[in-house]
């Protein structure tokens, strides 16, 4: 393609260019095969979520049935769900959104302190403080799961109340986590926001925690949004410390709860899980495809510049 | 700027700096309105009620360590929070107080079980170990005398409150061995039916809670061998008395009824007898070495602990690889303005990342079963085709599902890589007569590698240790039955760390931390070797 020098641009409008024909080879080699491309990858991307929905409206049904993909739409397998004497579905999800949410609001919180000290104070042990954080990222809580188990018993020995087998347990354990790979991702986000605005108000005579709480919270929302999603998906989608911390099948999540329920009756029950299964992803995915936008944006931040 | 103190004029500078410090403090302290105080005092009271409570109950467990680290922990955060200087601590401590105890203590914790034969029949103190061992043997004695009993119940715990055939009262829990008591209501018989500070169960709660009293054994005095009482129906007590007797001096147990005497053995923390014969359970030890020397010099180990290795890296490899390979090439595809309807298709590639990733990998699981599934049964006509059962295919099918999953996260950061790129690169490189592969491959990749290859080794990182993909597709199968560990095919590390430690009778937690152990090994191998690359420490300031 030959490049118009910039003086000629005035004079484009002069020039009409006629009309070339359609011709379905060049549109194929320009567009058509990318639009062929996209079409197997839609039917990739799509087949197997279309396929959960199939099976979750095939009331009583079995892997088998599964395979006649939306022969029968009835919402049968969603009524079965809550009312299973062995499995409280209802449970599950409350509590998967109760510690979900209040995990991903802790770690929100603790990481926002964390990273306005790093960002906006200079103190002995600010960089190696940073390296660290770079460094315990690199070594994910569950490495370390028989020992959480083994501390949770102790502390049960001592307070039941936040032990084993307790939601404030597991709570206490993930937000051990909070101090990680988010900090660091905070921290380049408040390093944006200008440090006048932090002088001006302390002219104007606010101190450093209504300066953290009433602006700098305010002009990093975005940061904080997606922090606190990406650690609400993550903590849905633990399983490995809650399963081996919530023994009661009434405090267990959901991860937990629907693995030991494909686990026991996984061909027969087919259309109960899959059921399960939507409901469960509906509002993840809701939040992932309302907020995409800001997650790829934090996904990306501090690598793609 | 330096000064060299001395002068009368450095000293009046000092002085003046001193009072703007004292100044700024003071403004500092006064512009923290009463709101922030009065918060402060009221978070602070509620941490330092519940330090209270947990040194109470720990002074009363003689948990000295524990005690003394909480006691510690307290005070400093009191000291932190009410003085005037040290800001950054104020904002540090509450996130560090949790990164600590769950995430650095807890790793040096496991180095410290990698190191002891905790597990199944090796959980608790020798001394926890001798009671039950002697409880476990106990058998009501023939002619026991028949002392009248109370269930009393108080905070949870059970006691007995008996009165025996001579009318003396006492009063026990399985934790304290019967004392006297003087002060227990009796009924008209004489028998005690009740004790100031204790509620009394009914028949009622006694039906409601039977098999929790007919556990409880109530030891007669400190010495195990004197027996217990227990109650087979909770009105009536009788003195059991255990096969085992526990001479402590000697270090023995020894059965009455076979003569077998049972000794200590403090290296295996269990009791031998002379033909090898242990008595479960026994106490957590320190070892040594042993889990190592067990992981690495058994064959039955070993062998699938090398494999199960090299299939970690080769899936943490092949699984980037796959992922990358295809989100360049759909975001190279995708990346032309020229095409309609491409949020479109951006948006429903991106559904595979927004769905769960357990659950995920719990409907693959689902369609690739051999038998029913969805891809033999109409994709392949009715084949059965062992996708999740044969050990090649089982990792093929981990490898295709973990594409499906990590596809649309590396399409859309390579759609950002390359949307930065400045499009001047390219139409300098068309001029010079460069043909469009020659552009992608000397300037367009190149420059994408150095934006993304920090997110490469995040996700290298991450399919490390995916426990969730393998454990919930394949369960780790399938099973190595050659193994001296459960353990299979398509396990990577952290999975197997799992199923020895949790899944199965037999709980192995000093194996499944020396395996902890080295992948922390690994991982902090991968990691320098990959911040060396990247240089990303350099990017700190």
């Amino acid at each position: 393609m030959a490049i118009a020098p910039s003086i000629a641009a005035p004079s484009d409008t002069d020039y009409i260019p006629v009309k070339r024909p359609f011709s379905f080879g060049r549109w194929f080699r320009a567009t058509g095969w990318r639009h062929l491309i996209g079409a197997v990858m839609v039917v990739f991307s799509a087949f197997p979520l279309l396929y959960v929905l199939s099976a979750s409206l095939h009331p009583g049904g079995t892997l088998i049935t599964a395979n006649g993909l939306f022969s029968q739409i009835d919402i049968g397998s969603y009524v079965t769900l809550f009312n299973l004497p062995q499995q409280p579905y209802a449970d599950w999800y409350a509590n998967t959104l109760l510690i979900g949410g209040i995990t991903s609001a802790g770690t929100v919180f603790l990481g926002a302190l964390a990273a306005y000290s790093f960002s906006r104070m200079r103190f002995t042990g600010r960089r190696v403080g940073l390296l660290m954080l770079v460094l315990v990222q690199m070594f994910p809580q569950l490495l370390a799961v028989v020992a959480i188990f083994l501390l949770l018993n102790g502390i049960s020995d001592i307070f039941p109340a936040i032990g084993l087998d307790t939601q404030i347990g597991l709570i206490m354990v993930y937000l051990g986590g909070a101090l990680g790979v988010n900090t660091y991702l905070m921290y380049g986000f408040f390093n944006t926001i200008p440090a006048s605005i932090d002088e001006a108000a302390k002219l104007d005579g606010a101190g450093h925690a209504r300066i953290f709480f009433t602006i700098i919270l305010r002009l990093v929302a975005p940061i904080l949004a997606v922090v606190g999603l990406l650690s609400f998906v993550g903590t849905t989608n633990e399983f490995v410390i809650a399963s081996i911390v919530l023994i009661t099948p009434e405090k267990q999540t959901l991860a937990v709860g629907l693995y030991q329920f494909v686990s026991q009756e996984f061909s027969s029950n087919y259309s109960v899980f899959a059921a399960g299964a939507v409901l469960a992803a509906l509002p993840v995915m809701a939040l992932f495809l309302w907020l995409q936008k800001y997650i790829v944006g934090g996904l990306t931040a501090g690598s793609v510049k | 700027m330096m000064t060299t103190p001395g002068t009368g004029h450095d000293r009046a500078q000092i002085v003046a700096a001193k009072r703007q410090r004292q100044a700024s403090r003071i403004a500092e302290a006064a512009s923290a309105g009463i709101k922030v105080l009065l918060v402060k005092v009221l978070v602070l009271g509620i941490v330092d009620a519940i330090s209270v409570y947990a040194l109470f109950v720990l002074f009363a467990k003689q948990d000295w360590l524990v005690f003394g680290l909480v006691l510690v922990v307290t005070v400093a955060v009191n000291w932190i929070y009410f003085r005037v200087k040290g800001l950054p601590a104020k904002y540090l401590t509450p996130g560090l107080i949790f990164l600590l105890i769950f995430q650095i203590f807890v790793v040096g914790y496991s180095g410290y079980i990698a190191f002891t034969n905790y597990g199944t029949g090796h959980n608790s103190t020798k001394d926890d170990a001798v009671s039950s061992l002697i409880l476990s043997a106990q058998e009501r004695v023939p002619d026991s005398p028949t002392y009248a009993l109370t269930v009393l119940e108080q905070a949870g715990v059970y006691s007995f409150l008996v009165t025996d055939p001579d009318g003396d009262i006492s009063v026990g829990n399985a934790d304290t061995p019967l004392k006297t008591v003087t002060d227990a209501e009796t009924d008209g018989s004489g028998q005690a039916v009740g004790l100031p500070g204790y509620t009394t169960l009914n028949f009622a709660d006694i039906v409601s809670n039977q098999e929790a009293i007919a556990a409880v054994a109530v030891p007669l005095s400190d010495d195990p061998n004197d027996g217990s009482l227990r109650t087979p129906d909770g009105s009536a007590a009788y003195l059991y008395l255990s096969d085992l007797v526990y001479d402590e001096a000697a270090g023995t147990m020894t059965n009455t009824g076979t003569g077998v005497v049972y000794t200590e053995d403090p290296s295996q923390g269990s009791f031998v007898a002379a033909d090898g014969s242990e008595l479960q359970p026994g106490w957590k030890v320190e070892v040594g070495l042993a889990n190592f020397a067990k992981a690495f010099g058994t064959d039955s180990i070993r062998g699938p602990l090398i494999s199960v290795t090299l299939w970690t890296f080769a899936f943490a490899f092949l699984s980037v690889a796959t992922t990358f390979a295809l989100g360049l090439f759909l975001a190279i595809v995708f990346n032309d303005l020229r095409m309609r309807g491409r949020n479109v298709y951006r948006v429903v590639m991106i559904l595979p990342y927004a769905f769960p990733a357990f659950l995920s990998a719990l409907v693959w699981a689902g369609m690739l079963n051999p038998q029913f599934g969805f891809i033999n049964q109409v994709l392949f006509g009715g084949a059965e085709i062992p996708w999740l059962t044969n050990e090649w295919l089982a990792k093929f099918s981990i490898i295709f599902v973990n594409l499906w999953l990590g596809f649309p996260y590396m399409f859309l950061v390579c759609t950002g890589a390359l949307q930065s790129i400045p499009g001047e690169l390219q139409e300098a490189a068309t001029v010079d007569g460069a043909k469009p592969w020659q552009v992608f491959r000397l300037i367009k990749l190149p420059l994408l590698l150095v934006s993304v290859s920090p997110l490469l080794i995040a996700s290298f990182a991450f399919n490390f240790n995916n426990f969730n993909l393998i454990y919930m597709l394949t369960n780790g199968g399938p099973r190595d039955v050659t193994a001296g560990v459960n353990v299979g095919a398509t396990d990577i590390l952290i999975s197997m760390v799992y199923k020895v430690a949790f899944v199965g009778a037999n709980r192995d937690y000093g194996l499944a931390s020396a395996f902890s152990i080295l992948i922390f090994v690994l991982v902090a191998l991968v990691s320098i070797i990959s911040f060396r690359q990247t240089k990303a420490l350099e990017e700190l300031n």
